[in-house]
């Protein structure tokens, strides 16, 4: 069985689980291996020419020291019980989602065909069942598992796109699409690919005439319906892993109720244990870009433990010493890959090879099977030295995947990294020219011919490093402002705060408690005082970041103090915690609000249940997405749901006869708030849903307020006349256009700042050397904005830790006898780049910051004079290659 | 996430400065990638053939379907 494929295909007891898996060894899998299981066999030990299968190992028990700890085991699956009661182990056409991922997936098992598992036929009718092992009492699972709205969108979109004539239904509780930029998506799926949502609870899935499934649901009003499929998949939620119990009693941490990691809001990935740390799903279900934001976190609140200990142990790479080549003929070795099919099956490889061998300067050629693999990096090494090759040429895949990897190897050879060229026959031959061998061949060969014309001019380049200053500047005293300077000062890096209001606490310091019931006014003030006397962090209050120069390692920054003074602070990166504030709604559900003491938002409210004596309200109408998804705020703010839920909770302690009404989309208590949902229903809180067509309606009748909605229940329009409105009104960020431009880091439309990589580089700006955390990357509450400040803190102590960051050789090179100074290149350049400087003989000249050079060139192409060049791709070289190129055309004519 | 790998493989480590790392999913690899940029010796332990976890199994990622290997 094929566990990679979810059991959906077959594969051999010895294999190796996708071609991309590291490392790339094959394994023997125990439960299929005919020796292991039967005591025969044993084939593949003669067979097996590196003699690398050995039946007499056994398990060893190894003891490590270590100074810390970072537990991240995942997630587990909902009980297959659980799905018994869709269907799912009865009916073959019933799969789970990661079932259905693996039908999506073109290495799956029909080769990315979305087939029915029981007849293999094309499915016309598709249903997802939202929340299975999810907001589930059945099984235990009182939360939100925080992931499966937005997978469900995503394979139903990718099965579109695969099938455009497919009609999918996703039937769901609430659509909690609550993430940056998520609910935009689901808008997508709806619109763009006609993709259908039903709010509806699904009670079963049985078979429907010969083939068929038919699934039954039961809509707001209490109507049952039904529908028939071809195929439906379960949105299965995530478990604890099944192993939680056991890892919880060997590390002696402790387990929340549901089995996942126990932690707070506060210090959300320390566990019970010192030294002990979480991250990801195993910390609850979550997505992966909190997955990834966690582990950045842990990473440095690990360091910051054991920042006596860095670098113990820490093993650095040697190299031998770089040969000089100067005085050395041009030698070129041409390393043609077969890249297993992906190229051999359409270029014919040996005739491109011996093609090679014809060039001029070519002393050695040779082809492989994978020229990426160990072994083959080995033969490299050992052809530079015997045949004294002094550049290298790899026609093979793409540089963006495999360059390193080469560059590293003709390090290991004693040679300059830069005196390599690669040729991507792959993806620019092989795979767009698969019906086209012949052609292809040719192409192969033009390729080549042009990348060993190029290699015959790389000259060797230095790699050059530039100092840093070990410091680093936080915009916001909030708690993720707070939070980051803390952990980078725990790391013994010198901060400073720039506070533009006169305290310290930003948001926070209105709110009492969270959702789940932390105590945050104490926190907060412990935090607070922490901040003030840790020696390597400078609060500055009421101050202003007027102006920044430089690049990562090398900011100067001018600031404005309270007594109006400017200070100029250098320093070696800078974090964007600059926060958010609540949104003064202009539209409500598309009208204007109506000027009225008795309408209020959940922060004003929160006010007023934390103030002792007040007389509080006996009824209470809460509208959700006041402002926001779709009125002047398109995006959902994320903690609303929560905040109205927390006070409707709070409200219901102090005055338990008070009635309250909560009127929403979709509730979105993801993750353990969810259990604070089912608690509030529980309590008498009323929420009533309310859809776009039928928008409540908000008026004023005398001093009296008056909330007209229809209650889908009921079928028909209620009119209550509450002592107050509470609107969710959303959270907008604040000053992040000025600190765009100073910077120039980009914003989103909605004016958050936007990372370098939505997934795998959350905290990061695209500018080196720039963090962002807290509400200023998006609406978020306080335990993900901790550990998002935690993660910027982390990625932001690399370049302090190594003490200088190194460049890319790749970067422009301004000649400065040709250059004349007209200044083109400074306004083109991205980066802020090149400076204008003026030289002894008093003209001035470009010259490049080479810290801040992305090589993309564009400096060069429009250099009056050519007196830009790039490192690796030099005029010269370039040209040398078109002339290659030619070569073949003037053949041929 | 080889330089991890490979650094518990060359050589051991002595003395408290090293770091565990429990699982080798997109969580676990980030964590090692980020303690070795932070100058920590890192043991990366998984318990099946290959680092990557679930997410080595998804096609595309939400919301903007990139590829997820």
């Amino acid at each position: 069985m094929d566990g990679y494929n979810e059991g959906l295909a077959l594969t051999r007891p010895i294999h190796i689980d996708y071609p991309q898996a590291v490392p790339a060894s094959y394994y023997i899998d125990p439960k299929a291996c005919l020796h292991l299981t039967e005591n025969t066999c044993k084939i593949c030990v003669p067979v097996c020419r590196s003699r690398a299968i050995d039946f007499t190992q056994t398990e060893k028990i190894e003891e490590l020291q270590v100074g810390a700890v970072v537990v991240a085991p995942g997630f587990g699956r909902v009980p297959d019980s659980t799905l018994a009661k869709y269907g799912y182990g009865q009916h073959p056409d019933v799969v789970t989602s990661l079932e259905f991922e693996r039908l999506l997936n073109p290495s799956g098992p029909y080769q990315g065909q979305v087939l029915t598992m029981s007849d293999r036929r094309h499915p016309k009718r598709l249903a997802f069942i939202q929340c299975v092992g999810s907001r589930d009492l059945g099984c235990d699972n009182g939360y939100c598992s925080s992931v499966c709205c937005m997978y469900a969108i995503k394979e139903a979109m990718v099965a579109k796109e695969h099938d455009p004539e497919l009609d999918i239904t996703i039937y769901y509780m609430d659509m909690r699409t609550q993430g940056k930029d998520f609910d935009a998506a689901q808008k997508r799926a709806e619109s763009q690919f006609g993709i259908k949502f039903v709010r509806a609870k699904v009670a079963d899935v049985m078979p429907w005439g010969k083939k068929g499934l038919k699934l039954t649901y039961s809509t707001l009003n209490g109507g049952h319906h039904f529908e028939p499929f071809d195929m439906v998949v379960l949105s299965v939620g995530l478990d604890s892993p099944k192993d939680a119990q056991a890892i919880a009693q060997t590390l002696d941490i402790k387990l929340n109720r549901y089995d996942f990691c126990d932690t707070s809001a506060f210090t959300p990935l320390n566990t019970s244990r010192e030294g002990i740390f979480v991250a990801g799903a195993f910390q609850g279900p979550k997505d992966i870009p909190e997955s990834v934001t966690q582990s950045s976190a842990a990473a440095g609140i690990a360091s910051a433990l054991l920042k006596q200990q860095r670098g113990a142990g820490y093993v650095v790479k040697s190299y031998p010493n770089e040969r000089d080549i100067k005085d050395e003929e041009v030698r070129i070795g041409v390393f043609t890959c077969h890249c297993g099919i992906n190229i051999g099956g359409v270029v014919n490889v040996p005739s491109v090879d011996q093609y090679a061998g014809g060039m001029e300067n070519v002393v050695y050629h040779s082809e492989s099977l994978y020229s990426c693999s160990q072994d083959a990096q080995e033969v490299i090494k050992q052809k530079i030295k015997e045949h004294k090759l002094n550049r290298v040429v790899i026609a093979a895949c793409s540089p963006r995947t495999h360059e390193p990897l080469f560059q590293e190897t003709l390090k290991d050879a004693g040679l300059n990294r830069s005196l390599f060229e690669m040729v991507n026959i792959r993806d620019q031959c092989s795979w767009v020219h698969a019906q086209e061998p012949e052609a292809a061949t040719r192409k192969a060969m033009d390729l080549i011919r042009m990348g060993v014309a190029k290699a015959r001019g790389i000259k060797p380049l230095a790699e050059q490093t530039v100092p840093v200053t070990a410091k680093a500047v936080v915009i916001g005293g909030g708690v993720a402002g707070m939070t980051a300077a803390l952990t980078l000062a725990e790391q013994g890096f010198h901060t400073t705060i720039v506070e533009k209001e006169a305290a310290l606490g930003g948001n926070l310091l209105v709110i009492k408690k969270t959702i789940l019931g932390v105590d945050t006014e104490k926190t907060l003030k412990a935090m607070i005082e922490q901040v003030k006397k840790t020696k390597l962090i400078t609060v500055l209050t009421k101050a202003e970041l007027l102006d920044v120069s430089g690049f990562v390692g090398n900011f100067s920054s001018v600031i404005r103090l309270a007594d109006g003074q400017e200070n100029t602070i250098d320093h070696g990166v800078i974090i964007l915690a600059t926060g958010g504030k609540e949104h003064t709604p202009q539209t409500v559900l598309g009208k204007e609000l109506p000027a009225s003491e008795a309408i209020i938002t959940q922060r004003e409210l929160e006010t007023r249940l934390n103030a002792k004596g007040k007389k509080l309200p006996d009824s209470v109408v809460m509208v959700q997405c006041a402002g926001s998804r779709g009125d002047d705020l398109s995006y959902c703010s994320k903690v609303c749901c929560n905040h109205a839920v927390k006070n409707a909770l709070t409200l219901k302690d102090k005055n338990p006869k008070a009635q309250v009404i909560v009127l929403y989309r979709d509730l979105r208590t993801y993750g353990y708030a969810e259990e604070k949902y089912r608690e509030a229903r529980e309590r008498g809180v009323i929420f009533i849903p309310y859809s776009l067509d039928a928008k409540p309606e908000i008026s004023k009748k005398g001093k009296a307020v008056e909330v007209r909605f229809f209650d889908p229940l009921l079928g028909e329009e209620v009119t209550v006349n509450p002592d107050l409105v509470v609107l969710s009104v959303g959270i907008v960020p604040q000053g992040t256009e000025v600190l765009s431009k100073l910077l120039k880091v980009p914003v989103t439309a909605d004016k958050f700042f936007l990372e370098a990589h939505v997934k795998l580089r959350p905290v990061e700006m695209p500018v080196d050397g720039v963090y962002v955390c807290g509400l200023a990357h998006s609406p978020k509450p306080l335990d993900e904005t901790v550990v998002q400040a935690q993660a910027a803190a982390a990625k932001a102590a690399m370049p302090l830790v190594k003490g200088m960051v190194k460049v890319d050789p790749i970067v422009s090179h301004v000649d400065k006898e040709a250059c004349i100074g007209c200044g083109l290149c400074v306004s083109l350049c991205p980066y802020k780049a090149i400076q204008m400087l003026t030289s002894e003989d008093k003209k001035k000249r470009a010259e490049t910051i080479v810290a801040s050079c992305k090589a993309c060139g564009i400096c060069a192409s429009h250099c009056p004079t050519f007196a830009i060049s790039m490192g690796g791709f030099t005029n010269e070289q370039i040209f040398s290659q078109i002339e290659a190129f030619g070569k073949s055309i003037e053949d041929k004519l | 996430m080889t330089q991890a790998v490979k650094s518990a493989k060359s050589a051991p480590a002595t003395g408290s400065g090293a770091v565990m790392v429990l699982g080798g999913g997109v969580a676990g690899v980030q964590a090692a990638l980020d303690l070795t940029d932070l100058g920590y010796y890192v043991y990366l332990v998984e318990k099946s053939a290959a680092i990557g976890g679930a997410m080595a199994q998804l096609d595309k990622t939400f919301p903007t379907n990139d590829c997820s290997l």
